[in-house]
């Protein structure tokens, strides 16, 4: 229980290990910072965000993004600058545009056409005609269980 | 066979080959070199010393081209790769301006006097602000700039004879650029 309970408070600290550096006078802003960093993607070491990142770049971007939430920048005005400077690859959350229609909707799109095929399958589908059994045979079935049975 | 049998063995072959066809794409397309946002576009405003005379200021004023705006610091293995290539240009008369980033004056100073310096002015930008607006993410970078300021092309990576000679000096001559 004990080990637990350090194991649980270690992994806390090191959550918010990235946060330390950075001063926060209102926890809004905080909560900002923390949101943005986890969005936006590091340039350099490319399938890390800048929270996760201890590139020097990274660092720069925190910094910037700092600065910005501090001279009072929304969300979007901060992601809309670092776009500005290193392009859609920058953020985790790709703009809605006709280049990226198919990564927003496809998965609809595809979801929505399996359902329609399997709708219209299920109503095509002939029910099947009952079998008839005629009473020799259906005699000959029970021996042969009974058979089996004993 | 019939019709839509047809059709239900075709689909996954179908599918195969666009998945073929990206794949395919996606072996000789290098993820780590991204697109520069800031090609057609002025340099960004901004003020910084010189590397070796920090009395001076530098700004976009001083990026009127054309010129090849270099990005090396001395913790760059690549750059000095391109270094001799680079002092090979300025050489024969292609205006390059350096931007010293994210590095210690001392050392960039130092290694200019070893290894010898292309560079007709040097922006000191130890704490990368200049390299983040120009969306800079790596050295070394080489930009074109002309004569307007305008930026007209990026090149990632190292300046070698072979990419200078077929990518870069065309784009060069194009923006009005002489040399060799």
């Amino acid at each position: 229980m004990r080990a637990l309970l350090i194991l649980v408070l270690m992994m806390g600290s090191s959550a918010f290990a990235t946060i330390d550096a950075y001063e926060f006078n209102d926890l809004e802003k905080e909560q900002r910072f923390r949101v943005l960093i986890g969005e936006l993607r590091c340039p350099k070491c490319q399938n890390q965000n800048i929270s996760d990142s201890n590139a020097g770049l990274a660092k720069d971007i925190k910094d910037r993004t700092y600065r910005l939430i501090n001279e009072g920048k929304s969300n979007r005005e901060i992601t809309d600058y670092m776009v500005e400077r290193y392009g859609d690859f920058i953020t985790y959350r790709p703009p809605m545009k006709p280049a990226t229609w198919f990564l927003w909707f496809g998965p609809f799109v595809l979801t929505l056409l399996a359902l329609t095929i399997l709708l219209v399958r299920k109503l095509r589908a002939q029910p099947s005609a009952p079998v008839r059994v005629d009473a020799e045979k259906h005699k000959q079935v029970e021996d042969l269980l009974k058979k089996l049975d004993d | 066979m019939s019709r839509t049998k047809w059709l239900v063995f075709s689909l996954p072959l179908l599918a195969f080959l666009v998945m073929g066809y990206f794949f395919l794409r996606a072996l000789d397309s290098d993820p780590s070199l991204l697109p520069s946002t800031r090609v057609d576009q002025k340099v960004p405003p901004f003020s910084l010393p010189e590397l070796a005379d920090p009395q001076q200021m530098l700004s976009e004023q001083n990026l009127k081209g054309p010129l090849l705006l270099n990005v090396w610091a001395t913790w760059c293995p690549s750059c000095k790769v391109e270094h001799p290539v680079l002092n090979e240009l300025a050489k024969n008369g292609i205006r390059i301006v350096g931007l010293n980033y994210k590095d210690v004056r001392e050392a960039a100073i130092q290694y200019l006097e070893f290894n010898g310096n292309p560079y007709q002015q040097n922006i000191y930008d130890e704490a990368g602000d200049l390299g983040l607006d120009l969306g800079v993410y790596g050295a070394p970078e080489t930009f074109l700039i002309d004569a307007q300021g305008v930026i007209r092309y990026r090149h990632v990576g190292v300046v070698t004879p072979d990419n200078w000679r077929e990518l870069l000096w065309p784009k060069w001559q194009e923006m009005g650029g002489k040399g060799p």
